[in-house]
Formats: C-alpha cells, structure tokens, sequence
C-alpha cells in the first residue's frame, strides 16, 4: 500500500509551518491488488474448474437424494425396535446428507466464482441524503395543503367529525366478537374434581384403588380420583384434579397437616403454585417436593411450606381417610383453589 | 443501443420492459453498490433462514393436523403404540418415521427456527455495537426489535404445535403467566385456551397464528426492512477512501448475486447437516401431553431461556395478597413487566442517544465500538444481563452437571444479575478507553517493528515504523463527541428558558456518554510527537494522553 493520496500530514512538516489541518485527511482509496487469478491465466482456469466440480459435487447430491428417497423405504414391519430406528436414521442422513451435498455445492460454487473470477475493484457510489431540498419539501407541504383544501376537511368540520367518532367506534366490534372465544373462569379456577369419599387411584391405565397398606413409609404414589377418565373433559380435569400421596413417619407430618392425614400418610395437589407445572420430584431422605420447572421447593414435613424458588403459597392439602372397605378416599374436597395464583383468588 | 436481437434473453427483456419497465429497474438496481464485511452477513443468515421456514413450514402443513382430538397411537415406534394420543402429536410422529424426509424437513425447520433467532438477536447486536441504528435508520431499528420479538413468539407457538409433554408444559407455564395478569388473567386465558386449560381449542388457534398470521406480519416488516436499507443504502465501516457521503463496495449484479445468493444455499446446506446429523426436538422420547406426568430438566428452546430464567429467578416472596385479591408479582414482573422494559428501551434507545449527543445528522460511517466507550458498556451491559437470565433458565442443567447445589447456584444468579452488568459496563469502557489509547500511542509513536536496537551508551530500545496514510485513517477518523454545553437558565434578557428541568437531565446524560474520552489524534500532535524523537519514546510508556475530563479541557 503506498501514500499515493497522502497529503501534507508527513513528516517532512515542520511546526513553523502553521497550515496544519485540525483533523486528518481521508487518504482515499488505497490502491488495488490483484489477485492470482487476475494476473495467472492458469491459476484463474484453475479456479474455473473448482466451481465447475463444486457444481458437479451439487448434482451428485441430488442424485444421492434421490437414490436414498427410493432405496430406503420407511417400512418397519418385522423389523425389531433398534433395526428401525437404524433404518429412520439412515433415510433421515442420507436424504440430509444428499440434500445438503447439493445445496453446499452451489453455495460454494458460487462464492467462489464471485471471489476468485468476479472483478474485484471497490466501486464508489455516492450518497444522497434523506432529506429533501427546501424547494422539495415546500411544494410537498402545498400538495398536502392544497389536497386537503380540496378534500374541504378544514371547512366542513362535520364531515371531520363524524368521520373521527366513526373511526373511533369502528375497532370495537373486532374487540367484542372474541368475547365467544371462551366462556367466563366462573369458579372453575377455584374447583377439582375431588368430591368427599371420592377413592383414590393410581395415575396409570387402569387406575387401581389403593389401601394404606399399599404404600411403604417412605414411597410417593402419583394419584388420580376414581372416574376422572370418563369425565367429558379429562385432560381439564386432570390438569386440577392430579394429587400425590406419600407416607411418612408419622411424627414427622405437621400439627396442622394432621387431621387430614391417615396413618402417616398424607395427600398434597401436584400442580405447582407457581405457574402449574406438575410438582414430581419427591427426595425421600429430606421429604422434599422439588417441581422440574422452576425448582419451587415444598418441605412435606411442614405442611408443604414452600422452601425455596419462586412460588409463594404452600401445596394445598387433600385431606384423606378410608372407607368402609378400607380404601383411601378423599375426606373432603380441596379447601381452596389449586395450582397458579391468579387475582381473584385472594 | 439496438434490440434488434432474436435471442430468447433479448425476447424476455423486451417482453419485461414494455410490461414493467425493467430497463429502468435493471439501471437504478442492478449496480447498486453494497460494501463487503463478514458482520454483514448476519442479517442476511436470518433473513434466508425466514426463507428456508416458509419452504420447511409449508411441508410440514401438508401432514400435520392441528387438533387435540383424542386418538390411539398405532404406529411403528413401540414404546408409545397402545397410548393414547393427540391428533397433533399422532401427526407429528407420522410425519417423522412414516414420511421419507418428514424428520429431515421437520428437523431443519426446527434448526432453522433457532438459527433465525440466534442471527437476529446477534445481528441486533452487531447493529447496536457499531451504532448503525443512528439516523437516519431509527424507523429500521424499530422494525427489527418488532421482528425479533415476533421471531420469539412465532418460535414458541411453532414449538408446542406437535403437542408433545415437553411443549406442553411449557404452555402450562404460559398459561400461569397468563393467570398472574392483574385484574383480568383468568379472563385472558380463558378466552385464549376457549376454556379451562388445555382445552381442545389452543391448538388449532394458534396454528393459524403460527402458520398465517405472523409469518404473514414478518414477511411484511422484512420486506419493508430490506426496501428501507436500500432507499437508506448499506452503512460502511471506516476506511481510506470510505466517507459518510459515499459507499464503496460491490455492485449487486453480479458480485452479490453470486455471493448472496450463494449464500443463502450454503445457509440451507449447512441447517440441512445439522438436521441430517443432530437430532431436535425429538417428541417420541416425551409422549404425547398430558397435564400430570413431567419430565425432569424441564427446558424451553434457547430463545425463552432468559424469560425462564427470569422466572426461575424472583423470590416466591414477591407474591401479595390484599383485599381479596392476588397480585402474583413473583410471575408478573419476570415474565411480563422486565421483557416490557427490554423492548421499550431497545425501542427508545436510538432517541436516548440523539438526545444525548445533540447530533441531527445522518450517519452512514460506522462507529468502531471502542471509540463509542458508554455506549459499547451498555450495550455489554444488557448482554451481560441477558446471558446471566439465560444462565439462570438452566440452573438445574447446571446443578446436575457441576454436582452443585441447586439453591446456591440460584442465590449466586439472584446477586450477580444486580451486580455483574454494572461491572461489566465499567470494565468495557476501561477497555474501550485503554485500545482508543493504544490507538493514539500508535498513530503518535508508530507501529513496533521487533527490532531492537542498543545505542553506544548502552541504551536500549525498539524501532518504531510511522503508520502509512491508510492504516493511520482508520486509528484518527472518529468524531469528537463532547458533552452538551448547557445553555443559562435565563436568557440575555432575563426570561426563564423553557424545558429547563429537561436540559438539565440531557446535560448530565450527555455527561454521562461524553465525559470520560480518548480524543483523536490531531496532524499537530503527531508533528510535535514525531520531534520529541526516539530517545523519550523508548524511555517509558509514561507520556499516555490523560482522558480528558470536563468539555472545557479539549486539546483544541
């Protein structure tokens, strides 16, 4: 690179010379180099036939894709768990695999047609400002006046008017007519599908009522009420109604989580307080309710008092006992509502 | 010029032109010249992984059934046949282990998907580093910072379409975010999910939003986005030759025809090795939803990581309950008060600076971030904030993989998220300052050559080269900011200038930006440096330019 715009910043200005600029000069452009291919005919043919292959490289990969799309079929029949997953994984690489051969190739070949054989000297094109010229902007200004003058919007402020409030109102109706998007929360919120006497069941196909004898000191049982599955609306149902019974010495439940305890067992709602996600992590040694989500952490020894993380109110308690046969069931339904707060709830 | 020619390309030409003029088009667009710089390339990641979603997405449609219509899984992955399933996710696994090339096409949508939001935000932030936000692109900026929001919306809707439990939980979530809105949350989610939540009716909504109406929404901003940086022509970084009045680069025909264009299919080459070789989201693994069981290590995709993170973050503490009501702010300001401010002040941003600095004019040069220290803190600033929430969103990725307690690491993000950013924006602008410095010591003292030289009374020291024109243009190019000068209260003849209160704030916020500075070195500074000669030079590094404090002090 040479000074070739360079003008008087250099050495040779001594201090006496008081011309100095306050601010440097843009030297301008440096000079061009070229490249290899620019000045060696043979390097530049050289770089012809690496597009050309990298071309020719693309239409193999379309080959291979298709080839692939019609040898490996997706059909699993007698075929065991892990020979069809081999069979997925080699249609999913080889159509990848061929599809990206074929895309690469004329990436590749192109940006390098334009690095190496493309012109390479910087062109200068000038900028004009955004702003228009005072003449430009004044006679904008007297179309507008001069439009609006004959739309007569200033004089007629009756027609300006109306046509505000209608503007105005117009939007309301988009806003009313999702109003039928759904119904009112009503107390749905605030409600499970847990009635008094209601049995408990495991949450698994088939359900299975349970006996206290059925759980250990120490296990976690996930649970459902009995009939939930062949309520109109399930999953609703599910996402409220899901509760976790665990056994634990009985010294250790809580004053207050006694009365709905039966015999060191005890009942808690699995959906998390905070934002409902469903609370599953039991750690048996410390008694601790973790939810994966966001790691809100509930001590079943103190009535599920949340421990750590970010939700506020303690799991709420179902309260349990058993029935004339001996099973689990529900001695009442939730006393308040479950899951996430939400500004009605209190 | 004749057009007498018979060649099939004349015949389209001509046919083109007397139709819509496209001898005018090819003049005003075909030369438009577009500079050269790797960071440019950004954008135009995220703009044909937008393209390769439109190609992907529309596969996807044709297999995919937006429903939560209960039915029995009966296809050939085993461990999931007998269950039962939703329509959307029965679909979703027909479409990857039944349809030759569903898994790819789904996969690189997937990948896409995360590629186009990792380009946008980091080319945001390319964007905001080289101050290429100022006038007259602000409308640009607004556009974007729109475009990423709506990226990160329409990727978590495109996310919970296949109705798997992982995606499911994630709405579980969104649903409890929802409930935490004042006053009216419930109403708001039970119109939104038609009901108690899952509902039947959230699925098929929200993928018209997802398949229509906000690609629909992007593909307009984009459009508008892209016409924008033509009519505004591509800024530059600075350089010998390289001005704020003109563009220096390749013309469009055909250097970037080429490159662009050859771009985007290396983009589209490389998401297609990824979805060929790495598996995304693979929905088998987690069954179809179910609002009871949930898998351990619970993630959303990268992109709602920080707004997880947030959540996971506030004390459960911040919850209040008054006259009745709940106002869960634990929720409400992590997942809907912080993301407001985020977007009002990247919005605000290129006005807050203006403000500051007093300048109305266009600016087509790029600044190098270290000559903009307060700006390039604060920009590493929001970042800092920004990864320490993404951080947070895994913690408990973070505790099973370091053996760490997961409470410490949670108490440790609740502190540095106050402390680290301010920490880091002092560092950056101390960095800034010291390379603006390092720069001056160059362009003064010249390059170090490596060669070392003793004199005969046995003093040591280095040859230093002078810089050529060039290499030095691009150390002494930056513009001089300096605080605003306030003007007095009162005017010459004694009357109270209004918005008095507001230069005040400007003043100390032009301060702020202006004050600490490294200024530019001038033709008689580097004259008088050069007569000092080598002797003081080699002795120490002792004669740094102190940052000049106050706006009175200019070396001017």
């Amino acid at each position: 690179m040479s000074n070739n715009n360079d003008d008087h910043d250099d050495a040779e200005i001594t201090p006496h010379e008081q011309q100095l600029p306050d601010r440097f000069v843009n030297p301008g452009l440096p000079a061009h180099q070229h490249r290899m291919a620019d000045t060696d005919p043979k390097a530049a043919k050289r770089a012809e036939r690496q597009v050309a292959t990298l071309f020719t490289l693309s239409m193999a990969g379309t080959l291979l894709l298709l080839i692939a799309y019609f040898a490996v079929k997706l059909e699993y029949a007698d075929l065991s768990f892990y020979e069809a997953a081999n069979r997925l994984r080699l249609s999913n690489q080889l159509l990848g695999g061929g599809l990206a051969i074929a895309l690469l190739g004329i990436g590749a070949g192109a940006v390098h047609w334009a690095k190496t054989l493309m012109p390479d000297e910087e062109r200068v094109e000038y900028r004009h400002m955004q702003r228009g010229t005072d003449e430009e902007r004044a006679d904008a200004v007297s179309i507008l006046q001069q439009g609006a003058d004959e739309s007569g919007i200033a004089r007629r402020p009756l027609i300006r008017n109306t046509l505000i409030g209608a503007m105005a109102l117009f939007p309301i109706p988009a806003l009313v007519l999702l109003r039928d998007t759904g119904p009112m929360p009503g107390n749905k919120l605030s409600t499970t599908f847990w009635k008094t006497g209601m049995r408990i069941e495991r949450d698994q196909p088939g359900g299975g009522a349970l006996k206290a004898s059925d759980l250990t000191i120490g296990s976690v049982v996930h649970v459902m009420p009995e009939g939930i599955e062949k309520t109109e609306h399930p999953l609703e149902e599910r996402a409220k109604a899901a509760v976790l019974l665990i056994r634990l010495e009985e010294d250790l439940i809580a004053a207050e989580a006694e009365p709905g305890s039966y015999h060191g067992i005890v009942a808690y709602s699995k959906i998390c307080t905070h934002v409902g996600c469903p609370v599953a992590l039991y750690e048996q040694r410390t008694h601790h309710l973790l939810c994966p989500c966001h790691q809100s952490t509930f001590d079943v020894t103190q009535n599920c008092k949340v421990i750590f993380g970010p939700a506020k109110r303690p799991l709420p308690q179902l309260a349990i006992t058993v029935d004339a046969e001996g099973y689990l069931v529900a001695k009442a339904p939730f006393s308040e509502a479950v899951g996430p707060s939400f500004w009605e709830r209190g | 010029m004749t057009t007498t020619s018979t060649s099939p390309a004349a015949g389209v030409g001509n046919y083109l032109d007397e139709r819509i003029g496209a001898s005018k088009l090819t003049k005003t667009f075909a030369r438009k010249i577009f500079p050269d710089h790797w960071s440019f390339m950004l954008g135009e990641i995220a703009l044909y992984s937008f393209i390769i979603l439109l190609l992907t997405g529309t596969f996807l449609t044709f297999f995919f059934i937006p429903s939560t219509g209960v039915t029995t899984y009966t296809g050939p992955y085993i461990p999931l046949q007998g269950q039962e399933v939703s329509e959307a996710f029965n679909s979703t696994m027909k479409l990857s282990f039944e349809v030759r090339g569903g898994l790819l096409l789904r996969q690189i949508h997937h990948w896409a998907a995360l590629i186009f939001v990792v380009a946008t935000i980091v080319h945001m932030f390319r964007i905001f580093f080289t101050g290429a936000f100022r006038k007259p692109r602000e409308l640009n900026w607004m556009i974007g910072v729109t475009l990423a929001l709506l990226a990160i919306i329409e990727g978590f809707l495109g996310y919970s379409l296949p109705d798997d439990l992982l995606s499911g939980n994630g709405l579980r979530i969104a649903n409890g975010i929802v409930l935490a809105i004042p006053v009216v949350g419930s109403y708001v989610s039970f119109f939104l999910f038609g009901g108690e939540f899952p509902g039947e009716a959230f699925i098929p909504r929200i993928y018209t939003i997802h398949v229509l109406l906000i690609p629909g929404i992007m593909l307009a901003l984009i459009t508008f986005h892209l016409i924008l940086v033509v009519v505004h022509k591509h800024t530059q970084y600075p350089g010998p030759g390289r001005t704020n009045d003109n563009v220096v680069g390749y013309p469009l025909f055909p250097i970037y025809t080429a490159k662009a264009g050859g771009f985007f299919f290396i983009v589209f080459g490389v998401t297609t090795v990824m979805a060929a070789f790495f598996t995304v989201n693979p929905i088998w693994l987690y069954g179809s939803y179910d609002p009871s069981p949930i898998g351990a290590g619970a993630q959303p995709d990268f992109y709602m990581g920080f707004l997880d993170g947030a959540v996971r973050l506030m004390p459960g503490f911040t919850e209040i309950t008054a006259f009745g009501y709940t106002l869960s702010l634990n929720i409400a300001i992590a997942a809907l008060v912080m993301p407001g401010i985020i977007t009002t002040a990247a919005i605000a941003y290129p006005a807050i600076e203006a403000w500051a600095t007093g300048d109305k004019r266009e600016h087509h040069l790029l600044d190098r971030p270290r000559n903009v220290p307060t700006r390039t803190g604060l920009g590493m600033m929001a970042l800092t904030f920004y990864v320490l929430l993404w951080i947070s969103g895994g913690n408990d990725i973070i505790a099973t993989h370091l053996h760490a307690s997961i409470n410490d690491i949670t108490y440790s993000l609740r502190a540095l998220v106050f402390i680290l950013p301010p920490l880091v924006y002092v560092i950056t602008k101390r960095i800034c300052l010291g390379l603006q410095r390092k720069d001056r010591e160059k362009v003064l003292h010249g390059r170090e050559t490596g060669r070392v030289f003793r004199t005969e009374d046995g003093e040591v020291f280095e040859l230093h080269a002078p810089l050529s024109a060039e290499d030095r243009w691009l150390l002494v190019q930056f513009e001089n900011n300096y605080p605003v000068e306030l003007e007095p209260a009162t005017d010459a003849s004694g009357v109270r200038r209004p918005h008095g209160l507001l230069d005040g704030m400007r003043q100390k916020l032009s301060r702020f930006y202006f004050e600490d500075r490294v200024e530019p070195v001038t033709p008689a500074e580097l004259v008088a440096a050069q007569h000092h000669g080598h002797e003081e030079l080699s002795a120490s590094g002792g004669d740094k330019p102190a940052v000049t404090a106050g706006a009175g002090t200019s070396t001017h």
